[in-house]
């Protein structure tokens, strides 16, 4: 029961943790704490497994030629499209 | 740094006077991370177009309300944001508000799914039914909650840059960044942790 609390207390501020914003105190608390609880652990490691999915997938998305070409012209910027 | 910012203070006075070359190239350096905003809010690519003009028609229209004090990218975004947060508003009116958000911001959602999926081959995660999973997942967040984890994770803005285009706290872009990013990995778990158990 205890060490569910913990869990609770902690969930807020994994996503700091994962972001490296955190005091180092409770740095330190948050890394004691995974040592001994398998569920922390694996939440913090699936969560920046997440994050670090969307934004390959990001990466990978350009403006397609199409659509460049429509929204030069759109702005009346045709004369600037191939420069 | 100095020669950034007088940079940008000659662009943006070349942009003022309706200098359509400056203009042009704005349109070139912006075009990706608009477009991209639009895709990630609508998942869907002709909605992401019609954000990307219509951006930079405001853009173009209102450039000399632009008073310098944000960054470009930053006046950008806001206006993207806005078309986005319309357009989702037009095509579900009785979705929440992004200014009531306050029913997600009150509990984090307790985890539930506990397997561990990160240690799979690299190349299961995206294949194409993953990749619809993360569009799924990400479309299922309430728009106060998508907007933040665009801007933040995904356009990479910072915490106080995300705050200043949305015009909330950096507290609340802390809070609803958490609670994004906690049911993104609670909902692509149920897919991932599957795979995983199936072997």
């Amino acid at each position: 029961m205890h060490k569910h609390e913990d869990c609770r207390h902690l969930l807020d501020s994994l996503s700091g943790y994962h972001d490296g914003e955190l005091p180092q105190e409770l740095c330190d608390e948050i890394e004691l704490h995974m040592k001994d609880c398998d569920n922390c652990r694996i939440v913090i490691d699936t969560l920046g497994k997440t994050i670090s999915l969307y934004q390959t997938t990001s990466e990978e998305v350009t403006v397609p030629d199409d659509v460049r070409q429509r929204l030069f012209h759109r702005l009346d910027l045709d004369e600037f499209f191939n420069l | 740094m100095i020669n950034d910012k007088a940079q940008q203070s000659e662009a943006l006075e070349a942009l003022r006077e309706g200098d359509r070359a400056e203009f042009a190239q704005l349109v070139e350096q912006y075009s990706p991370m608009i477009y991209r905003l639009g895709l990630k809010m609508l998942n869907n690519p002709q909605d992401a177009e019609d954000i990307l003009q219509e951006t930079f028609i405001k853009a173009y229209k209102h450039i000399d309300k632009f008073d310098g004090r944000s960054s470009v990218s930053t006046w950008l975004y806001r206006i993207a944001t806005n078309e986005a947060l319309m357009s989702l508003r037009k095509k579900r009116p009785d979705t929440v508000s992004f200014d009531v958000p306050s029913i997600y911001e009150s509990e984090p959602q307790e985890p539930l799914q506990i397997v561990d999926w990160c240690c799979m081959p690299e190349e299961e995660y995206l294949t194409a039914e993953g990749r619809m999973r993360l569009d799924q997942a990400a479309e299922r967040l309430p728009e106060s909650l998508r907007i933040v984890f665009v801007l933040r994770d995904i356009e990479s803005l910072s915490t106080r840059e995300t705050a200043e285009v949305l015009d909330i706290s950096e507290m609340a872009v802390k809070t609803r960044l958490s609670r994004a990013r906690l049911r993104l990995r609670e909902d692509l778990s149920t897919y991932y942790g599957k795979l995983v158990e199936k072997g």
